[in-house]
Order: C-alpha cells, then structure tokens, then sequence
C-alpha cells in the first residue's frame, strides 16, 4: 500500500540533504557560535549562511533575518513586540477572522491589556475586502496584521494592495504577515508589497521543527519578547539553535531554487484533485483553482460524514490528512475560518484538508479521489441521527 | 530523616482465620510487586501477624509511601524507628531524640502509647507512658498532654525488638490482590468504569479488561487512551490484561437492522455477551461495569435489567449508587479522571440515537435481535477472533 501523505500543511517530511546537513552540525560542528575559539566561529559560519540563503529568498537584506524557535514564536514577537515598542504612539490594532491562534491569542491577550483590536470579515472565499481595511485603518493604528496563506482553505489574501494602501493611509503603521504557509510557494517580496515583518516555519518547507524566523524590515522597531544573553543582536536572546537554523536555510534555498517547478507539480497535484472532488456527489469544494489560492492546499466538506471518522477511515488506506486545521485539532472547537466563509453549520464537522508537499504526485490525488468515492457511501449509511 | 523501617498494618486479614496466612503472603508478594519498581532495596518481613518493610539501601520516601499506598490490604504505613532491645534509660533517651527528629515544632499536644507484648522487658506499659510523657514535656516547654485528641500518639511497641513511631499513614484498605479470584472489566475511554475496576481491585480480585474499538469510527488515540487507563488501574491491581475487539461491524449489522432507539441497548447486549466469552475462557467468574443507575438511556434499572438477561456470570457494578460528582472524586483520587477526559470518541458515543429508550421491553428488544439472526454468530465470531491483547502495567 502506497502511503500518500496529504497533511503538509501541519508539518512536512525533511528532505534528506537538510538532515543530512544537520547531522553534521549536530555531531561535528557543535560549537556555540558565541564562543570565541574556532568551534564557535564554524558554528556562527552556518548561521550566517543560512541568513543569507534566507536573505535571497526574499530580496532583503541578511540583516533582516532573525531566528526564532518557529511560526508561532515569529508571530508573537511581531505582535507583542510592536505593541511594547509602539505603545505611545497607538494602540490600536487591526487583523482578520481567519488567524492562526498564534495571532489570535497574542490578539486576545494584547486586548486584555487595553489595545484595540478591530476584526476584518472575509468573503466566502477567504479573502478580505481592501475597502474594508481602508476604513479600518486610523491614526492611532500601529499595527495590521495579515494572513498571506490561509492554513485551512488555502486562500490568498491581497497583501501587496494591503500593503499599499496601509502606507498610503498611515505611514507610520507597521505590516506583519503570517507567512507561514505561503512562504516557499509564493514569491513572497517584502520591500514591493511593504511588508514590515513576516513570519516563517522552517517544518512547513520539508526542513526541522523548532526553527523560524521573522523578517523585519530595518524601518521597523521591535522590542523583544525573549530576553537574555543578547543573540540576533538583542531581538531574540538564547543560545541559536545552530542545526535547525542551518536546516531552514538550506531547505528555503532548495525549494526556491526550483520554485516554479515545485509550485507546478503542486498546482497539478491540488488541481487534479479539486476536478476529481467537485464532481463527487454530496462534497463542497471550499478550494478555488485561481489565483486567489494557494497551491498546496485543498479543503473539502463531505455533507452527511464526520471528517473524523473519514480521516481515520483514509488512513485505515494509508492516506493521511487533517481535519479543519492540525494544529487547532487538538481542540474540537468548530474552525473559525470555515465560520468565517459562512460554511453551513452541517459541513463545519465535515470538512477535511489535504495538503501537498515536494513528494506529492498527481496519482496520489486520484488515488486519493477513487478511496473517497468507495469509502463514501459506505460512511454515510451510518450517519449519526 | 531517614526511617529504616516501616511497619505496615493491615485489617481484616485478622479475621481470616485459618486463611490468614494466604492473605498474608498474597500481601507481602504484593508490597515486593509494588517496591520493585521503587528506586532501593527492601526487605520484607512476616513476624507474629504484622509485616515490616527494611530498607537496605537508601531510597526516596515519597515514592516508597507512594508505592506502599497502592497495596490493597494495608490500612496503614508507619514510618519507625527499630531498635535492638536495650537498657531503659536508653529506650527513653533515643525515643526522645526520636520525638525531637520528627517534631521540630515546640508547641503540640500529644500521648504516649507504649504496648509491651513481650513481659520479659522490666519496664510495664504504663510506667513507660509515664516516664516518656514526662521526658517529653520537659523538653518541649509548651507541650501539653491530651489524651482523647492529640495532635499525635508516640507508640512504644517493646517486641523482639523495640518499634516506635509517631506517623501513621492511611494505605489503601481492601484486600491483598489475588485472594478473591477473578473478573472481567468492560473498560471504556470514560470516567466511571476504570474507577469500578479499582473498587473491585480492591477487594482482592484480579482484574482483566476489555475495550469494544469501532474503527474507523473511534481513533487509534481513543485505544491508547484506554490503554493508558488500564495501566493507571494496573498500579494499584498489578498488570491487566487488556482484550481490545472490533465492534464495528457488529456496531453497524446492529445500525441496520434494529430500531435506532434500541441501538445502544442491544450494543450493550452483545458488548456483555462477547465479555462473558472472553471471561469464561480466562476463568473470570464475575462481570464489571461502570454503571450508575439512571446516569444515561443505557443505565436506567430497566436498561440494566434487560443488559444483565443475556449473561450468566453476575455482574459487577460497584458505583451502581454512586453520583456523578462522587465517581469524579474517586476518578481524580486514584489518578484516572485526566486521562478519562481527553476527547476521543468511543463506541458508545458514536452511534446513540437522539432519544434512546429509557424503559426498554426485554420481549421487543429480543424480537429486534432476532432481526440480526443472519448473520450475527459469523460477526460475532469474528469479534473475539480480533481479540488484540495488550498486558498493561506501570
């Protein structure tokens, strides 16, 4: 049995050149790079690379780069850190419905302490209105926070139009994006899209858990979150986690240096099982096939099924998803994304989501595809009443 | 302060008669059971009706207690002082240096009980009592002596040798594991029935367990939390045998073929006719459940009654009284309820109907069954050759 592995939205497989690499790190070269004899200037010499590498990625410059322990660690110090920098000039903050809880939650707590936060609605397909966000913006606004990738149904939102319109109304108020499912598999350019800060995870780019960065731009300042003995010039103190951090550079320069390519295959693999699905009996596509979407990810409600039971019946088949987001699963809070798209509340228990990573192939859609048409009619004689 | 020894007390084993013995060593081959996986060295000893714990090497208190509070059979642990038998002057000399150890605190109120079981020792009990107060109280200034309540009691025992201690720690109570045969536990991922297999642990009975899997209707985290359930049960009755069968098909013959109110009823039926041919075969003479009566459709006394017609064994079901807040209690007291509470579906969650009977009629419930007559045997077969068994222990 052929296992298809359609979860790389939650995490991916590490490519063998990045273990490899950090392998080496891990048993060879294992200085602290803040050490002063020749281990620790070998270890300091990977970190360097790998912000450069990075620096590449986004046509920014390395000094730009600054490592984290991952996404949400990236997407807390933006939040947090611009509130404490940028206190006495606002406090008022804006973001959308559709956040990963590490945006949401820094949200709720930065409201606790007295910041106003305004909420953008999305359409039906995922996306905000740039008028809505025009209106939104204030004087005292010194924040908008922005999702590039939406994790659950892929949708991309209209950063670089975002972007201008933020500077054009408040020059003054930083941008952070959650880049975490777009970077890789989107051109992402920060100085053409004003972009102040963006967040990335190093396991969604088939490189290690525990490792992340944020760009921030050098207009921009920050004050840190994590405090200590000073690593990444002050912003985010702790001994760097040297393999990791060597891993994600090498993964992010791997998958850019054959982007097109790889986005292709994805859009062939998404695209292959979006046209099997929408003809499907009883299943809503919640995925659009157009530029307003993400390569790598699919969402899909199956009226009549729990997606639990359906992911644990795909993987009885060796075909591995998640249902509404993996890392919010762990909670059966209902997604506030799919709320948000004004999904039926029937379908909101029976959505499931694939997403493809680099060893995903076409066949796996349709393989993927002719096990959902079997299982289907199965699962829904026993619907619960 | 390190104890040397402690001195384990035990109940109705007393009373046991000719038995006593097979309690008594059920009992110690259960402390030996529970201190092997303690950190140190013990010795375990049996002399004139009470058994001594000997540490031979150093240990960690907590987890000795710990390990000692999981044995059925013990009422209570206490922490000692063993002395070889000496001059008088000196018993009251190291019984005070002892108090003084154990009671930094200056100001308390407290008896001395001084017992004197071998009379070859010059000194009686009383003038031991006596002259131990006295030796108390003029060390500790703001002492007093209260009889009735204080705030502890120094037992003197002059045996072979000489016991004294002031700590006496609640153990778990019951009897020892292994001396009142054996029954079968219908484990679910919930909160009641690992709580009824302890109270029956408790009692003496070995405990095996079987766990009804629906997949792909339940998760395979589902089963490792019932795993896990069972292993949390196992530190205080010893290892169990878990039994993990596939219900699903049976589960969804059942779906089709009866009344959708009757489903969990009817479920419950062959969920007790699968556990009795698995105990029969493992010579369990007695079923276990974690039912409470009225808690849900399932339990109300009718349901039960209509449960209990297909099976022959008795059935167990020790929180058959019990409240919901009170099965939590217990539930958080022997360290299951976290567990009990993580999300994950199970079989008896699934597939309920909106408004399943409460007060079903054995005669149409079995007229239902006889809707499955084609081809349930085969099914049912088929269950207990998916018999996965998984031996949890901690």
């Amino acid at each position: 049995m052929r296992e298809i592995y359609f979860d790389n939205a939650a995490t991916t497989r590490v490519r063998p050149e990045v273990a490899e690499l950090m392998m080496k790190v891990m048993t060879e070269d294992y200085g602290n790079p803040s050490a002063r004899h020749i281990m620790g200037l070998k270890a300091e010499k990977y970190i360097k690379t790998a912000r450069e590498q990075i620096a590449r990625t986004l046509r920014v410059d390395p000094k730009e780069i600054y490592f984290t322990s991952g996404g949400t660690e990236s997407n807390n110090l933006a939040l947090i850190g611009t509130a404490l920098s940028r206190q006495r000039r606002g406090r008022h903050i804006i973001s959308t419905g559709i956040e990963h809880a590490a945006v949401y939650k820094p949200l709720d707590l930065l409201r606790e302490q007295g910041f106003e936060v305004t909420i953008l609605p999305v359409d039906e397909k995922g996306h905000i209105s740039l008028e809505d966000l025009r209106a939104a913006i204030r004087p005292d606004t010194i924040l908008v926070s922005l999702m590039y990738v939406n994790n659950e149904i892929g949708s991309i939102e209209p950063i670089a139009e975002a972007g201008r319109i933020i500077k054009e109304a408040n020059p003054e108020c930083y941008f952070h994006t959650d880049t975490i499912q777009a970077y890789g598999k989107l051109r992402i350019r920060p100085r053409e899209e004003h972009i102040d800060m963006l967040s990335v995870s190093a396991h969604k780019i088939h490189g290690p858990k525990g490792a992340g960065f944020i760009y921030i731009s050098d207009k921009a300042r920050l004050h840190p979150i994590i405090l200590g003995g000073g690593q990444e010039r002050d912003m985010r103190s702790g001994t760097e986690n040297v393999p990791g951090i060597a891993g994600l550079g090498l993964a992010a320069e791997l998958y850019y240096r054959e982007h097109d390519a790889n986005v292709k295959r994805l859009i062939s693999v998404r695209d292959r099982l979006i046209d099997r699905l929408s003809v499907m009996e009883g299943v809503r596509v919640n995925t659009g096939k157009d530029e307003g979407f993400a390569p790598q990810i699919v969402s899909a409600s199956f009226s009549g099924v729990r997606a639990e039971v359906l992911l644990h019946a795909l993987e009885d088949r060796g075909i591995y998803v998640s249902s509404g987001s993996a890392c919010s699963s762990n909670h059966p809070a209902v997604s506030g994304t799919l709320r948000s798209i004004g999904l039926e509340s029937s379908l909101l228990d029976s959505t499931l989501r694939f997403s493809f990573g680099l060893y995903s192939e076409p066949e796996d859609a349709d393989i993927c595809a002719d096990v959902l048409s079997e299982l289907l009619p199965m699962l829904r004689r026993f619907v619960r009443r | 302060m390190f104890y040397h020894s402690f001195l384990i007390k035990y109940a109705e084993i007393g009373t046991k008669g000719k038995n006593r013995y097979i309690f008594e060593d059920a009992l110690m081959h259960d402390i030996r059971h529970k201190l092997d996986k303690v950190e140190g060295e013990f010795a375990i000893q049996k002399e004139q009706g009470r058994i001594y714990v000997n540490a031979k090497t150093e240990y960690e208190y907590g987890d000795v207690i710990d390990a000692l509070q999981r044995v059925f059979g013990i009422t209570s642990i206490c922490p000692m002082m063993q002395i070889d038998k000496c001059d008088y002057e000196e018993l009251r000399q190291r019984v005070l240096e002892f108090v003084k150890e154990e009671h930094p605190e200056q100001s308390f109120s407290f008896k001395v009980h001084a017992r004197r079981a071998d009379k070859h020792y010059p000194v009686n009990s009383d003038i031991i009592n006596a002259d131990v107060g006295y030796d108390i109280l003029c060390a500790y200034p703001e002492a007093r002596v209260d009889v009735h309540h204080p705030d502890f009691i120094v037992y003197i025992e002059v045996r072979q040798k000489i016991n004294v201690y002031t700590r006496v720690i609640p153990g778990a109570g019951g009897m020892p594991m292994g001396t009142n045969g054996k029954a079968m536990l219908l484990l679910s991922g919930g909160i009641d029935s690992p709580v009824a297999g302890y109270m029956i642990a408790k009692r003496g009975v070995v405990i095996e367990a079987v766990y009804f899997h629906a997949p792909p209707y339940t998760s395979e985290r589902a089963k490792e939390k019932v795993v896990e359930l069972a292993r949390l049960v196992a530190r205080y009755s010893g290892p169990i045998k878990l039994h993990v069968i596939n219900f699903t098909d049976i589960q969804l013959y059942i779906y089709e073929q009866c009344p959708h109110d009757e489903l969990t009823i009817i479920m419950r039926r062959y969920m007790m006719r699968i556990a009795e041919r698995l105990a029969e075969a493992d010579d369990c003479i007695g079923l276990i459940t974690g039912e409470s009566i009225g808690q849900v459709a399932s339990q109300t006394m009718f349901s039960l009654r209509v449960t209990d017609e297909v099976c022959e064994l008795p059935v167990y079901r020790p929180v058959i009284g019990f409240d919901k807040q009170e099965i939590v209690d217990l539930a958080e007291k022997i360290g299951t309820f976290e567990t009990s509470i993580l999300p994950y579906e199970d079989c008896c969650t699934i597939f309920v109907a909106k408004h399943p009977v409460t007060k079903p009629n054995l005669k149409s419930i079995q007229k239902s069954e006889k809707k499955l007559a084609e081809r349930i045997d085969e099914l049912f077969e088929k269950a207990i050759e998916s018999d996965e068994i998984i031996w949890c222990d901690k």
